[in-house]
């Protein structure tokens, strides 16, 4: 294995554990603060158990949430020291407020953990509310700068060398609202969905319990919207990457040659050698209206660029189709929800609904996965796009395999234990 | 002195904010190490009371103390790439190591409050807890102690011209790094035992935490004589700024007169005072070092200004860190007044 091959490994290994406890870092507390808001309203008790569960939760995976993320922090160094040479002052600045965000959340979370008894119902709720939003801060501060690694602004460049810089620019990049959207919804929606699912599976077996409907429903109150409304910024997300990054337009999209009215893509497997897709269902000018909302609207094939410039085909094009179909079954799934609860019937109740909820538990956390796969992978060859190559950004220690497997190990260790953890913590309740 | 002053700039303030994070960090985070350090140590007829006063202790606020680290990093990225990317180049092992010393603290940690007694039993957490928290601060300070003693500068030029081992390992694995690192464990361990006396309401359990605070400032007196004698050879500069700089002897007096002040305090029982002082220490430490290599960032290579960001990127840092500030401050004094001992 290369030095390169393996500093990829271990980053997106970090990342793609660090992204899962991120988004229930962001969205948990929310699901706690409204259970909380539920029981101050109500007097109901359940509430305040629910309460109580989930800020459990959002303790265990916000330590390790810290933890993983301090990590990262570090090895944008120890791995790519020549990116944060280059760019640190540019993406330094998102960093630091995130810094912040982060400050925040952590000493809220102490407060609410530990206050429960110590500060008035009202302070304990704000402390919950500031958990729950500077979570979301903090994500779009961290996205902020990886929308600048895809669609880099505020640079002026001279043959290779930083002449002048303009942070603020950086910061609001093209990619930055859309891909914040997309990712703030994408945390609602696999973790709204996925405690929804848990709940939904308890509640088929025993289907009295209040505290795990009560759950169910302020699970869906978070996710049921956000997968709704996730298609909607992945479309805004797609417009975005077809104007400032067509080569990755092409590979997620496994489209070849140059042409208008380009068909949308299901499936199909890329054959980079050969230059063509074989076995995909095309939908005629699909992708031409999807990308630019004109049926006869140019699509840059992957033969316009540079055979070194393209991305690895095969983990983007699966990646997005498996994005695409996963967050589509929520969505379908969580409208069915939303059907239900306006015709004032029993959410709870419906039986295939409760199965559907169960089925698409996990579909959140495979779908994040799959889309960072594409955003990072189809950025490739580049570390900041069209500035920076990956391989030029590397650090020159040796060996780098050796911190990749201590890093797998402490990190399967650890998801290991955080598993067992919860589902013995789902177990107590069912 | 007028000239110090004058050199001081927009850079220099910045690396002044990021010393202050740091020092902040060493006070707050570095304290919840040095509680590791005596659930390890724990010993007695209170052994247990002993660990339990530790937990209740660190558990509401070091998730906070440890987002320090963080901002110390991510300011020092932002303000000083080339710094950044030069440590984390050379340093690369130490730094490692120290990166899986904080993940299994802070995961045992939590893990052994939060039901993982099925899963590796409460002591497996709480020893791997306690061993974490005593390796991470030592690696802090050989850190610093490779920086402090010009090896790093000396490798980061040899990158690509010299050995796996010249370049990687010989600036830190050095008997200066590894004497601070011994250092500021003591000094961690140090300021734990002091405050942990402070907050126990038990007399007895009071007394344990003050008899440990009394050993440790003796090591910490041991360990210091031992680093300042390292450094004649292993960090000449450092050595000459800490004896030689005309500030030097105000600086050594006023370390001198807060460690007296913290071991009487300690002897008389005053924890509050001993508390102010050894945390007066403590910052002066890390300042004395901080002056005796200015203006270099890493000696004898880089100074402040050399690398420093464009002056945009400083000033709104600056502006952040105002902003920043500005919540962070009422936040932390809401966190520590709620849970300050006095309200048990």
């Amino acid at each position: 294995m290369s030095d390169l091959f393996a500093a990829r490994s271990q980053m997106a290994l970090s990342l793609g554990f660090h992204i899962i406890f991120a988004e229930i870092g962001i969205a948990l507390p929310l699901l706690m603060v409204i259970a909380e808001w539920r029981w101050r309203r109500t007097g109901d008790a359940v509430y305040l158990q629910l309460a109580k569960r989930w800020a459990k939760g959002s303790a265990i995976l916000f330590a390790v949430g810290a933890v993983s993320g301090t990590v990262l922090s570090f090895e944008l160094g120890l791995l790519w020291p020549k990116f944060m040479q280059f760019a640190g002052a540019i993406v330094g600045l998102p960093f630091s407020l995130e810094g912040f965000a982060f400050f925040t959340e952590a000493i809220f979370l102490g407060v609410y953990l530990y206050g429960w008894d110590r500060i008035s119902p009202r302070a304990h709720l704000a402390a919950g509310l500031i958990v729950a939003a500077s979570g979301a801060a903090s994500a779009v501060f961290v996205v902020m700068v990886n929308a600048w690694m895809n669609t880099p602004a505020g640079v002026v460049l001279d043959a290779g060398t930083i002449t002048g810089i303009d942070p603020i620019a950086g910061m609001f990049n093209p990619s930055t609202v859309q891909q914040a959207l997309h990712m703030l919804l994408a945390a609602y929606a696999a973790t709204g969905l996925a405690v929804a699912g848990i709940h939904a599976a308890i509640l088929l077996r025993r289907p009295a319990l209040p505290f795990h409907r009560h759950a169910l429903i302020v699970a869906l109150a978070v996710g049921a919207p956000a997968a709704i409304l996730q298609p909607l910024s992945g479309d805004l997300s797609a417009r975005t990457v077809a104007r400032w990054q067509p080569v990755k337009l092409a590979a997620l999209e496994a489209q070849f040659e140059t042409e208008r009215g380009a068909p949308l893509r299901i499936g199909g497997w890329p054959d980079a050698d050969a230059r063509q897709t074989k076995f995909a269902l095309e939908i005629p000018s699909g992708l031409s209206l999807a990308a630019f909302h004109d049926p006869n609207a140019e699509v840059k094939g992957l033969s316009a660029f540079p055979r070194d410039a393209w991305p690895p085909l095969l983990p983007v094009h699966f990646g997005f189709q498996i994005m695409v179909a996963l967050g589509t079954a929520m969505a379908v799934v969580s409208l069915w929800a939303a059907v239900v609860a306006v015709r004032r019937r029993d959410v709870a109740g419906s039986v295939w609904l409760l199965r559907a909820l169960a089925v698409v538990a996990p579909f959140g956390f495979i779908a994040t996965e799959a889309g960072w796969t594409v955003t990072e992978v189809g950025r490739q060859p580049w570390v900041v796009q069209g500035i920076l190559r990956t391989a030029d950004a590397v650090t020159p220690m040796p060996g780098l395999i050796v911190p990749l497997l201590v890093f797998t190990a402490l990190y399967f260790l650890l998801g290991a234990i955080v598993i067992a953890l919860v589902a013995g913590m789902v177990r107590e309740t069912a | 002195m007028s000239g110090f002053l004058a050199s001081i700039g927009l850079p220099e303030i910045v690396a002044g904010l990021i010393v202050l994070a740091l020092n902040a960090y060493v006070l707050m985070g570095g304290a919840d190490f040095g509680g590791g350090v005596w659930d390890l140590l724990a010993g007695g007829p209170r052994r247990k009371e002993q660990r339990e006063h530790i937990a209740s202790s660190i558990a509401p606020i070091w998730e906070a103390n440890h987002v320090w680290l963080i901002i110390v990093v991510v300011m020092l990225f932002t303000a000083f790439p080339i710094v950044y990317a030069t440590l984390a180049t050379v340093l690369h092992i130490p730094l490692l190591v120290m990166l899986v010393g904080i993940v299994l603290r802070g995961s045992a940690f939590v893990f052994r409050s939060y039901g993982g007694e099925k899963y590796g039993g409460r002591r497996g957490w709480g020893l791997a807890f306690a061993v974490a928290s005593t390796v991470t601060p030592i690696l802090l300070g050989v850190i610093i102690g490779a920086v402090a003693s010009g090896d790093v500068a000396a490798a980061a030029a040899r990158v690509g011209h010299a050995s796996f081992v010249d370049v990687f390992v010989i600036p830190w694995l050095a008997p200066f790094p590894i004497a601070v690192g011994l250092f500021a464990l003591a000094l961690f361990a140090f300021l734990a035992a002091v405050y942990l006396a402070l907050g126990a309401t038990d007399p007895e359990l009071q007394n344990d935490f003050r008899r440990r605070a009394l050993g440790a400032a003796a090591v910490v007196f041991v360990l210091a004589i031992i680093a300042l004698l390292v450094a004649r050879s292993g960090a000449p500069i450092v050595a000459e700024g800490v004896t030689g700089a005309p500030w030097a002897i105000a600086l050594h007096l006023c370390t001198g007169a807060a460690a007296v002040t913290a071991i009487l305090a300690l002897w008389t029982r005053r924890y509050g005072l001993a508390r102010i002082a050894a945390a007066g220490q403590v910052s002066f430490i890390l300042w004395g070092w901080v002056l005796a290599q200015y203006p270099f960032v890493i000696p004898p290579a880089l100074t402040i200004r050399q690398a420093a960001a464009p002056p945009v990127t400083l000033e709104l840092l600056l502006i952040g860190l105002a902003a920043g500030a500005a919540i962070l401050i009422p936040s932390l004094r809401y966190l520590f007044k709620t849970f300050a001992p006095a309200a048990k």
